[in-house]
C-alpha cells in the first residue's frame, strides 16, 4: 500500500516560505493535541511565527445524526459532545428543550441538575490540569488528580451506570434517584479531592520550573479574548467576571453562594489557576447543595415528556399508549426555535433547536466553546516557542467532541 | 433583558425587511442579507454587543430562499441576547462576512460554509474545517444522504 | 493466563528421542520452544502507541494511571513514535478525515506489530453511522483484539490485553522470514 499515494486531508494556507523559516507539521496523532487537532507551524528557529491549526478530525456528523433520531434518543450523542464533562451536555441539552416544550422541572431534580453540573465541572478541570500537567513532565501530579477523578467516575456509576457518558439527563426530569449512601460517599470524596489537590497545589504551584514555563506564556488580552467569541476560563483569566451562572442564572445557581475566580494576565497560569480555583468553589457549591436537596420526585408528572411508571405501563392502556408513543415517536415538541447556553466548564455551551413539531428536531447545532476557541488559537501561540505550544494547546482544554461534534 | 433594552432596540434596529420578536429571552431580528453588516456594525459600537457566539443555517428545501442563516449575538455588559436571521436562495447563497469586526467569525463561517454551502463575501479562507478536502458536497442540506461516505483510503479487500 | 516455566536449556522428551531418525521432530520441538519463548518476551513487553481520539481517551487515562494500572501487564510505556511501538491501540472514533493518518502510522510501525480496536466506535463505528465516520478500522488495517464498549470498562481493556498477551504466546514468530 503505497501511503505516499493517499491524499492529504488537509491544505495549508501557507504558500512558498522564505528560506529562514522552517513548516513544522505537529498532529493530529500527537500526545499532547489530544488526538485531534492539527497544527501547522511556521519556525524561525524555534520561535513560532505563524500557526495554522486544523481541527475537524473528529467531526462525527453529531447535527445530521440528530435529524435523524427522537429528542430522546439524541440525550446519548450529546453526552459524547464535550466527553470529559459529559453530564454538563446532558443537563444543557434537556434544559433547551424542557424550555421549548413548557415543562418545568421539579425542585429536587434542579438541585441535583446543579449538584452534578458542579461535579462534572470538578471532573473536567481535573483532567485538564492533570492532561497539562503531565505533558510538561509532572507525572506524579498527572497520577494524584486521576485518582480521584477514578473515585468520582466510580460514584458516578454507582449513580448512573456508566464511568464516563453517562446518558442521565431525561427529558423533563433524570433517569433515576439517587441511591442509598452516595451523598455520604460524596463528602468522603470531597475530603479525599481536598488532600490530593492539595499535594499537588504545594508540588506546582511555587514551583520555579512551572512557573517559568507557564508565567507570560500563551497571553490574551480581554479584547482579543472577546473579539475571538472566548467564553469561560479563558476570558475568566484576563481579569474578565463574565460566567453566565452568575450573568444569566438557570437552575439552581441563584440561591448558591460562590465567587468566580479571575486572572490577572490571561496566560497559562492564570488559566490553570483559574481552574484549580474554580474547582474549589465547585467542591464548595456541592456541600451546599448536599444541604439543600429537597425531598420530592426526580421527574416532572407530565405525560409528554416522562414516561409512566412500569406497572402502569402493564396494566393500563393509556399509559401503555403513551410510554409506546414516547419511544417510537419522541417527546412531542411544539414548533419553534431556541438558544439555551449554560455556563459548561470550557465556556459557553449552546444548544440552538429548531423545532417543527413532532418527536424529531428539525435542526439541532450546538455552539461549543472549543471549537471557537481554537479560532483563538493562532493568537495565542503565535510569537511563542515551540515548547510552548503544547502547554498553551493543554490550557486552552479543547474536547475533540466538542470542537468537532 | 429589560423593556427599556428592548424598546431601544426595538426603535433603533427593526429594519424595513420584517419583524423583531422576542424568543425564549433573546431578541430575534429577520433581515435582508444586505442590512447584516450595517446592522451588526450597530450592534457592535452603539449597542455593546462584544462576543460574536456563532453562525449557522437552517435548510428549508421547500421555500424559495432555502437557507437561513442566523446569527447570534451576546453582550457582555448588558447580559443580552441577539438572534439575526437572513435568506438566501440556493443559486447565490452568499451574505456578508463578519471576519473584519468579530476575530470568532473566521472559523465559524467556515463551519457553515462546510456545513451548507454558504458563501462569505470578505472571508478569505474558507477551506474545510470540519470535513476534507475533496469531500464533495455539503453534508447538512436536507438532500445529502446521511450515509453517503466519501472515503479517503481504499478500503482492504 | 497460566504461568509458564520456561527452562533455560529445552529438555529433549521422549517422543523426540525415540523419532531421533527424522531430523523433523526435533526441529519442530526446538521452534516451538523458541517460539514459546520469544512469544513470553513479546507479550510481556508490549509498547503501546495509543491513537487517541475520542472518549475512550478518558478510560485509556484510567487504566494507565492506578487502580488499574497496564504496568502490570509490561504494557506501561507509551510509544509515541510509531516506529518504537508495537502495539497501536486505536482508542475512540476514527473519522474518514483520519483514516489516512491512521494508515500512514500503522505503515510505520515495525514487525511484529499488533492493533486494539479500544472502544466500539474503532470496532465498527459505533452509533455514528454516517457520513463522516470509518465504521470500523477493520475496514483499513487488520486488527487482532476489539474491545467493545462505549467507553470500555479499565476491566474490558485489560481482559483484552490480557487476551493478545494469549494470542501472542499462542502464535509462531519467525525470527527469519523472507522479507528479512
Amino acid at each position: 500500500m503505497d501511503v505516499a499515494s493517499f491524499p492529504n486531508p488537509v491544505r495549508s494556507i501557507f504558500g512558498t516560505v522564505s528560506d529562514e523559516s522552517v513548516i513544522v507539521n505537529i498532529g493530529p496523532s500527537h500526545p499532547a493535541t489530544h488526538g485531534t487537532v492539527q497544527i501547522i507551524a511556521e519556525l524561525d528557529g524555534e520561535k513560532v511565527l505563524r500557526t495554522d491549526v486544523h481541527c475537524g478530525y473528529l467531526h462525527r456528523g453529531f447535527e445530521k445524526e440528530c435529524e435523524d433520531h427522537t429528542w430522546h434518543n439524541l440525550i446519548p450523542y450529546v453526552d459524547r459532545l464535550n466527553y470529559v464533562s459529559a453530564l454538563v451536555n446532558d443537563f444543557a441539552y434537556c434544559d433547551a428543550v424542557e424550555r421549548l416544550m413548557g415543562v418545568e422541572i421539579t425542585p429536587r431534580c434542579r438541585y441535583l441538575r446543579t449538584l452534578l453540573s458542579e461535579y462534572s465541572r470538578v471532573v473536567d478541570h481535573l483532567t485538564c490540569v492533570a492532561a497539562g500537567l503531565m505533558e510538561m513532565g509532572a507525572m506524579t501530579a498527572f497520577l494524584y488528580l486521576v485518582m480521584v477523578r477514578d473515585f468520582m467516575y466510580e460514584h458516578l456509576a454507582a449513580l448512573t451506570g456508566a464511568r464516563v457518558t453517562y446518558s442521565y439527563g431525561r427529558i423533563g426530569g433524570l433517569a433515576r434517584d439517587l441511591p442509598e449512601g452516595w451523598l455520604g460517599r460524596l463528602e468522603e470524596i470531597l475530603v479525599q479531592y481536598e488532600e490530593f489537590v492539595g499535594r499537588v497545589h504545594s508540588l506546582v504551584d511555587r514551583n520555579r520550573i512551572f512557573i517559568d514555563r507557564l508565567r507570560d506564556v500563551g497571553v490574551i488580552t480581554t479584547v482579543d479574548a472577546l473579539s475571538f467569541g472566548c467564553t469561560g476560563p479563558i476570558l475568566r483569566s484576563t481579569g474578565a467576571p463574565r460566567d453566565l451562572r452568575k450573568d444569566a442564572p438557570y437552575l439552581a445557581y441563584a440561591e448558591l453562594d460562590f465567587d468566580v475566580p479571575v486572572g490577572i494576565k490571561g496566560d497559562n497560569y492564570d488559566r490553570y489557576f483559574v481552574r484549580m480555583r474554580e474547582m474549589d468553589e465547585s467542591v464548595y457549591m456541592i456541600r451546599q447543595l448536599a444541604q439543600m436537596l429537597p425531598a420530592g420526585p426526580i421527574n416532572v408528572d407530565d405525560r409528554r415528556c416522562t414516561f409512566p411508571e412500569k406497572p402502569l405501563v402493564y396494566s393500563q392502556i393509556e399509559s401503555l399508549i403513551n410510554h409506546f408513543k414516547l419511544v417510537m415517536d419522541g417527546p412531542s415538541v411544539p414548533p419553534g426555535e431556541i438558544y439555551c447556553a449554560h455556563e459548561a466548564p470550557n465556556g459557553e455551551l449552546g444548544f440552538y433547536l429548531v423545532s417543527t413539531g413532532g418527536g424529531t428536531p428539525y435542526k439541532v447545532h450546538v455552539r461549543s466553546p472549543s471549537f471557537v476557541h481554537m479560532g483563538a488559537a493562532s493568537r495565542m501561540l503565535d510569537g511563542g516557542q515551540l515548547a510552548d505550544i503544547v502547554p498553551t494547546f493543554g490550557s486552552i482544554n479543547m474536547i475533540g467532541g466538542e470542537c468537532d461534534r | 433583558m429589560t423593556a427599556t433594552e428592548l424598546d431601544a432596540l426595538h426603535r433603533e434596529l427593526v429594519p424595513a425587511a420584517g419583524p423583531a420578536t422576542l424568543s425564549h429571552g433573546a431578541f430575534v431580528l429577520q433581515l435582508a442579507p444586505d442590512e447584516l453588516l450595517p446592522t451588526v456594525q450597530r450592534l457592535r459600537d452603539e449597542f455593546g454587543f462584544d462576543v460574536f457566539l456563532d453562525v449557522t443555517a437552517v435548510d428549508w428545501p421547500a421555500d424559495a430562499l432555502r437557507f437561513e442563516v442566523v446569527h447570534h449575538f451576546y453582550s457582555t455588559a448588558h447580559k443580552v441576547r441577539v438572534r439575526l436571521k437572513t435568506r438566501v436562495a440556493v443559486e447565490n447563497p452568499i451574505v456578508d462576512s463578519l471576519c473584519a469586526l468579530y476575530g470568532s467569525a473566521a472559523f465559524t463561517e467556515r463551519e457553515c460554509h462546510d456545513m451548507y454551502g454558504i458563501g462569505f463575501r470578505g472571508n478569505f479562507d474558507l477551506r474545510p474545517i470540519l470535513l476534507y478536502e475533496g469531500f464533495s458536497g455539503h453534508p447538512l442540506r436536507k438532500d445529502y444522504p446521511k450515509t453517503r461516505e466519501q472515503p479517503l483510503v481504499p478500503y482492504r479487500a | 493466563m497460566d504461568a509458564r516455566t520456561i527452562p533455560l536449556i529445552p529438555l529433549v522428551p521422549a517422543s523426540a528421542v525415540a523419532a531421533r531418525g527424522t531430523k523433523h521432530a526435533t526441529f519442530e520441538y526446538l521452534t516451538t520452544r523458541k517460539d514459546e519463548l520469544i512469544g513470553w518476551a513479546r507479550k510481556f513487553s508490549l509498547f503501546p502507541y495509543p491513537f487517541v481520539t475520542a472518549c475512550c481517551a478518558m478510560e485509556f487515562m484510567a487504566v494507565s494511571a492506578s487502580p488499574y494500572d497496564t504496568d502490570r501487564f509490561g504494557a506501561a510505556l507509551p510509544r509515541f513514535s510509531p516506529r518504537q511501538a508495537d502495539l497501536l491501540m486505536i482508542v475512540g472514533t476514527v473519522t474518514h478525515k483520519q483514516a489516512p493518518v491512521l494508515l500512514k502510522v500503522w505503515e510505520q510501525m515495525c514487525e511484529p506489530k499488533w492493533v486494539m480496536a479500544f472502544g466500539v466506535c474503532a470496532s465498527s463505528g459505533g452509533f455514528y453511522q454516517n457520513y463522516a465516520t470509518l465504521l470500523g478500522v477493520d475496514k483499513i488495517l487488520p486488527v487482532d483484539v476489539y474491545v467493545p464498549g462505549c467507553p470500555p470498562r479499565p476491566e474490558m481493556v485489560i481482559d483484552g490485553i490480557m487476551q493478545l498477551q494469549d494470542k501472542i504466546a499462542r502464535s509462531r514468530h519467525p525470527v527469519v522470514t523472507e522479507r528479512f
